[in-house]
């Protein structure tokens, strides 16, 4: 499996990055700023105005090392993605499984239980912790309704009805979404998702961490070989990665949600450190950034227990494993895809 | 007798006599992760791929020699094939196969070794009864012959190998010692899928929680 290594983040403008015998070199006005041996790197991920010389990026693919490439906002640009790794007969028995209605109803159950479940452990997580601070009648009310949810969902029916219901699920979560941030809620608030553009600062941090979540299941679904645009949940459509965000949904929760919340409880991000253009997006500023990225990397280090494979990793390894037994389920290895769920 | 599209790596040889799921898991699956041993597998070859030739009196010396044998569908390279000259004054063909680590007591290095020998047969049309196989480990050369029963076991195991691939399906892990020194480990999980597991017990013990 692929270890679980470090992600170079590159947000400094005009930076320049080149290939120095068996490391990367980072040069600001022509000095080198930073430089990291290439083998301890698993991505690199280039914000705004930054580049790479040509032998830098023919290094990446040849050692599996995926660069992208996002705007100073994060959206999503382009990627420098070596030769397909992987092999033919497991992408043409994705396709197989995706044209047929059943197993991808199965597969895409899976990814609704995790996504739930996790939702549901979010909200469970802050009454706990927080009966005082928050109006715990009203997310139990949510919990229940997620539960019901997951009822439905457990019997298993067509991929139409299992869509709908992981919408009704998102619906529920994110209208008790608001109860979930604890401090300086006149700065952070959230009344409903907005993504093109996001239009508060919670959207904002979201939809950041989500691209973030992106890259690294995206990289992970590559290395294992499956296609990452031919999804089950998620149908397809030119240009959409449909394997990725049938990944990510178990991670959204997880790891981002609890992330963006635990960032503004703690006060970690500050409401000046976003502003607000004509057309009501809302961007944050360079520190801010900075600040996401750390908390985001320091997050995949820690090390939970796998509840399907009963061992211990570090959470950025989780799509590396999640994307291994999917491959694994799609070969015929395994009898379901054990999708992550947080205990 | 195979096309050239048909044919193998000779290592795959290797991969197939130490585990048949290691194999497929290469060379059907196409999966490839480094560790230490790789790694000084790789640094050791790259000495000796660099290519070229000396001469040394009776011994002219030829590195990374490209070989195939279309009789056993494989194509790959010699780290080493040295030519004895003999005193009729042919030169005879004479495979060194370098290898990390220590001699083992299983054929599969033989086997690589005699695979070789065979595809230089092919190439030369002359008789190959020797080789040797030089070990990192003790740095030591341990000469090996082509014996009929080696061959034997060589021409089984190519065919054995084909037919793997030709199905192209990954045998089912079975978990021994030799699982732990295997780079593949983490990717095969040899324990957790050895017995079949039922993925759906556990989703409704992850959605009763």
């Amino acid at each position: 499996m692929k270890k679980h290594l470090n992600t170079l983040f590159v947000t400094t403008q005009g930076a320049y990055l080149a290939k120095e015998g068996e490391t990367v070199a980072v040069k600001v006005g022509g000095k080198v700023r930073l430089q990291l041996p290439i083998h301890t790197l698993d991505g690199i991920v280039c914000f705004g105005q930054v580049s790479c010389s040509p032998f830098l990026m023919g290094f990446c693919a040849e050692r599996d090392v995926c660069i992208s490439f996002l705007t100073e906002n994060g959206r999503f640009l382009a990627r420098v993605q070596g030769p397909v790794s992987g092999n033919v007969l497991l992408r043409r028995e994705q396709y197989r499984w995706a044209d047929d209605p059943e197993r991808s109803a199965a597969i895409a159950r899976a990814v609704i239980i995790g996504k739930i479940v996790n939702s549901r452990k979010v909200l469970h997580r802050v009454v706990r912790d927080h009966p005082d601070k928050v109006d715990t009648v009203v997310v139990e009310q949510a919990m229940d309704r997620l539960k019901s949810i997951l009822m439905h969902v457990r019997v298993g029916t067509s991929l139409d009805r299992l869509r709908g219901y992981e919408g009704e699920g998102a619906m529920v979560y994110f209208r008790v979404f608001d109860h979930l941030i604890l401090s300086r809620k006149k700065e952070f608030f959230f009344e409903e998702r907005s993504r093109r553009p996001p239009l508060d600062r919670v959207n904002c941090l979201l939809s950041f961490l989500y691209t973030l979540l992106m890259h690294d299941v995206r990289s992970a679904l590559e290395c294992t070989g499956l296609d990452t645009a031919v999804g089950f949940l998620h149908r397809d459509r030119p240009g959409r990665p449909g394997l990725a965000l049938d990944l990510m949904e178990e991670f959204r929760p997880y790891l981002a949600d609890r992330l963006a919340l635990s960032l503004i409880n703690l006060g970690q991000v500050k409401s000046k450190g976003f502003r607000q253009t004509e057309t009501g997006a809302v961007l944050m500023d360079d520190d801010t950034r900075k600040t996401v990225l750390v908390a985001y990397q320091k997050r995949k280090q820690d090390v939970v227990t796998h509840p399907f494979l009963q061992e211990k990793m570090p959470i950025g390894l989780l799509f590396h494993t999640q994307a291994l037994l999917l491959a694994r389920h799609v070969r015929g290895d395994l009898d379901g895809y054990p999708v992550f769920c947080w205990q | 007798m195979f096309a050239e599209d048909d044919l193998l790596p000779l290592s795959a040889l290797q991969h197939l006599l130490f585990c048949e799921r290691q194999c497929a898991l290469i060379h059907v699956e196409q999966l490839w992760v480094e560790n230490l041993f790789t790694a000084q597998g790789r640094l050791m070859h790259e000495r000796v791929d660099g290519g070229g030739h000396e001469s040394r009196g009776d011994v002219r010396t030829v590195y990374a020699m490209p070989l195939r044998s279309l009789r056993l569908g494989l194509v790959g390279k010699a780290d080493v094939v040295e030519f004895h000259r003999q005193e009729s004054g042919e030169w005879l063909p004479f495979p060194v196969e370098h290898k990390r680590g220590r001699p083992k007591k299983e054929n599969w290095d033989r086997v690589q070794l005699c695979a070789q020998a065979i595809c230089l047969e092919e190439a030369l049309g002359v008789k190959v009864p020797e080789g040797a196989l030089f070990y990192g480990r003790n740095r030591r050369r341990q000469p090996v012959v082509f014996d009929s029963s080696l061959r034997a076991e060589t021409e089984e195991t190519a065919a054995r190998l084909h037919e793997l691939i030709a199905l192209g399906r990954t045998p089912p892990p079975s978990y021994d010692k030799k699982c732990d020194s295997c780079s593949l480990k983490e990717f095969c999980l040899p324990k957790t899928l050895e017995k079949p597991y039922r993925v759906e017990r556990y989703l409704k013990r992850m959605m009763a929680d």
